[in-house]
C-alpha cells in the first residue's frame, strides 16, 4: 500500500467553514487532519468508516389530496444503499387517507430500518 | 387526521394573518399566545403549510423543535397547532388588495369575493423565485427552464418529472437539494453551474446531494444561451472571469431537455407597496420595529417577506415575535416605542430590525458582505462579540440585553463586522 492509498479526503459539513478532511488509515489506527473543532474529527472519522444518511423521497398515494406522499426512513441507512431505497420504493402505492409516523414498508432491504409517512395524507 | 376546521368567514377579526407558511403560521400562533381572540389566517394553496410541504429533505427544526425533521413533518407540527388553537385557516385564498386602515380584499376559491377588516395585519407573504427574466439569459424562449422550486413542487408533490436531462443554473441550496431529488428518480443530471467563484447553498448539500451521486460542480461558470424552438434541446455555457465577464472562446454546448434555475428569492411584496410601507433598500422587504412592526401602525411583517432566511428555525422565531406584537397591539398592550436605529456599517449589509428599544432583550439578525475568519462584530461602542466566522449565505444572529443597552444614550448604533489580528 502507497501512502496516497491511506490517505482519504472529505469535506466537513459541520459549518460552513467547510473544513478539508483528510483522513489516514493506518494498520491499527485512523487519524484525522484538518478539522478546526471536535465535531469535524468526529465527523471525518465516522464519514470514512461508516457513512450513513437518511433517506427521503416520495411514494405513490390514491385518493389523497396530493398524488404524492412524502416517507423517510425511519433512522439512517448506509450511504451505499440510498440509490436501492429508493429503487425499492419506487412501484409502492398506499391508499388514502394515511397518518403520520405510518409504516409503509417494514425493514427496507433487511437493513432493519422502517420507511414512514411524514405527513398526514387526507382524502382529496 | 391533519383536518381544518370549516371556515365562517366573519366581516372583522383582531388579526388577519396574510400566508399560512412558516412565517404565517408561528405569527397566527404567536397572536392567540398574547390574548387576540379572532385570527385568520389566508393561505392561496389547498394546504396552508407553504414551501415546506414540497422541502421533503430532512435538516428543518433542529433550534426550533431539537431535533432533525423533514419539511412537511415540521409542516404539520405547526399547522396541527394552529388548527388546535381554533385560528381560522382559509385556503385556497389569496389576498389582493390592502389599504392603510387594514381593509383587505379577499378572492376564495370557495367563497368568493369578501372584503374582510382586521384590527392587527401580518404579512407572511414570503418570498418568490427570481426567474430567467432576473438574469437575462440569451436565447430562444421553449418549455423546459424552469425554477428549481418550481420542479420540486411538480416532482414532491405532484408527481411529475420536469424532463430526462438536466442542467441546473446556480447552486443554492434548492438547485443542489433537486440534482438528487432528479437523480433519485432516474433523471440524468449533468452538472450544476454557478457564476460565482464559490458554491451558494451549504456544505452539507454539496456533500450528500452532489459528491454522494458524483454530479459535477462548475463554478465561475454561466449558461450564456438557451437553445430550442418547442423544448429545450441544449445551452451553452461559459466559464467567466473575475468581473463575472462570459469567456465566450471557452463556451461548450450541453445537450439536455431541461434547465432548472436556482438563482435566489425574491421577498413578495406587491401588497407593501400598495399601502407605502416604508421598504428597506437591500432587503427589499418592509422597514421593521423590533415589534416587527412596519412603518404603518398595526400592521406587522415577518418571515421572507422581510428579508430572506436561510432556516426555517428563524423565521418561525421572528414571526412568533410579529404575532405577539400583534396580540398586544389589539389587546392595547403597548410597549415603549423603539429609540436606537441600528445602521448596517462595515461587512455588514442589513440588520432585522432596523430599530430596537433599551427596555428588554432583542435578536438582531444581520448579514455580512464578504467571509471573513476570526472576526468581531460591534454595536456602536456597547456591545461587541468574537465570531469564529461570518459567510454572506449565512445569516448571523445577536442577543442584545437591555443591561447592556441602558448605559447608551445615543440614538444610532453602528453595527459593524471587523478581523481580529
Amino acid at each position: 500500500m502507497t501512502e496516497t492509498d491511506r490517505l482519504s479526503h472529505y469535506l466537513c459539513i459541520g459549518c460552513p467553514l467547510g473544513c478539508r478532511l483528510e483522513v489516514e488509515e493506518t494498520d491499527d489506527d485512523i487519524i484525522v487532519r484538518g478539522f478546526t473543532c471536535k465535531r469535524g474529527k468526529l465527523y471525518g472519522r465516522q464519514e470514512h468508516t461508516d457513512p450513513r444518511r437518511m433517506v427521503t423521497t416520495t411514494i405513490a398515494v390514491r385518493g389523497g389530496r396530493w398524488p404524492r406522499l412524502p416517507v423517510k426512513t425511519r433512522d439512517t441507512v448506509p450511504k451505499a444503499l440510498v440509490r436501492e431505497v429508493c429503487a425499492a420504493l419506487r412501484d409502492l402505492e398506499v391508499k388514502a387517507p394515511v397518518a403520520i409516523g405510518t409504516t409503509v414498508a417494514a425493514n427496507v432491504l433487511n437493513t432493519g430500518v422502517d420507511i414512514v409517512a411524514a405527513r398526514d395524507m387526507p382524502l382529496a | 387526521m391533519l383536518t381544518e376546521h370549516p371556515v365562517h368567514l366573519n366581516d372583522h377579526y383582531d388579526v388577519v394573518v396574510v400566508g399560512g407558511g412558516p412565517a404565517g403560521m408561528a405569527a397566527a400562533l404567536g397572536a392567540r399566545e398574547a390574548g387576540a381572540d379572532h385570527i385568520l389566517m389566508v393561505d392561496r394553496e389547498k394546504d396552508a403549510g407553504g414551501i415546506l410541504w414540497q422541502c421533503i429533505h430532512n435538516g428543518f427544526g433542529l433550534h426550533h423543535f431539537k431535533e432533525e425533521l423533514t419539511g412537511p413533518e415540521y409542516a404539520q407540527r405547526y399547522l396541527e397547532q394552529v388548527i388546535d388553537h381554533n385560528i381560522d385557516v382559509l385556503t385556497d385564498s389569496y389576498v389582493y388588495d390592502i389599504d392603510r386602515d387594514k381593509n383587505l380584499l379577499v378572492m376564495s376559491g370557495s367563497k368568493g369575493i369578501h372584503r374582510i377588516g382586521g384590527r392587527a395585519i401580518v404579512l407572511a407573504m414570503g418570498a418568490r423565485e427570481r426567474t430567467r427574466g432576473a438574469i437575462r439569459i440569451p436565447g430562444t424562449r421553449p418549455s423546459g427552464v424552469l425554477t428549481a422550486g418550481l420542479a420540486q413542487k411538480f416532482v414532491n408533490m405532484q408527481g411529475y418529472l420536469p424532463g430526462r436531462r438536466v442542467v441546473i443554473l446556480g447552486s443554492g441550496d434548492i438547485g443542489l437539494i433537486m440534482a438528487r431529488r432528479l437523480t433519485l428518480e432516474g433523471v440524468e443530471v449533468i452538472g450544476v453551474f454557478e457564476i460565482m467563484p464559490h458554491v451558494n447553498g451549504l456544505n452539507r448539500n454539496v456533500v450528500q446531494c452532489l459528491h454522494d451521486f458524483d454530479i459535477p460542480l462548475h463554478l465561475s461558470t454561466t449558461v450564456v444561451e438557451i437553445h430550442g424552438r418547442d423544448r429545450v434541446e441544449k445551452v451553452t455555457v461559459a466559464p467567466v472571469d473575475d468581473q463575472l465577464r462570459p469567456d465566450l472562446s471557452k463556451a461548450w454546448d450541453i445537450p439536455c431537455d431541461t434547465m432548472l434555475l436556482s438563482i435566489g428569492l425574491i421577498p413578495e411584496n406587491e401588497l407593501s407597496r400598495r399601502i407605502k410601507l416604508r421598504l428597506d433598500p437591500v432587503t427589499t422587504g418592509p422597514q421593521v420595529a423590533s415589534t416587527m412592526e412596519t412603518s404603518v401602525d398595526g400592521i406587522f411583517a415577518c418571515g421572507n417577506v422581510v428579508h430572506v432566511h436561510d432556516l426555517v428555525d428563524f423565521v418561525s422565531q421572528e414571526s412568533e415575535l410579529a404575532g405577539t406584537g400583534a396580540g398586544e397591539y389589539v389587546t392595547g398592550h403597548r410597549r415603549p416605542a423603539d429609540n436606537i436605529r441600528l445602521v448596517p456599517g462595515d461587512n455588514v449589509t442589513y440588520c432585522v430590525p432596523q430599530t430596537i428599544s433599551t427596555d428588554r432583550e432583542h435578536t438582531v439578525y444581520l448579514r455580512v458582505r464578504h467571509p471573513e475568519r476570526k472576526c468581531t462584530i460591534h454595536f456602536g461602542d456597547v456591545y461587541r462579540r468574537k465570531l469564529a466566522y461570518v459567510f454572506p449565505a449565512e445569516m448571523v444572529t445577536v442577543k442584545l440585553q437591555p443591561r447592556v443597552l441602558q448605559a447608551f444614550h445615543g440614538d444610532t448604533l453602528n453595527v459593524r463586522v471587523e478581523a481580529r489580528e
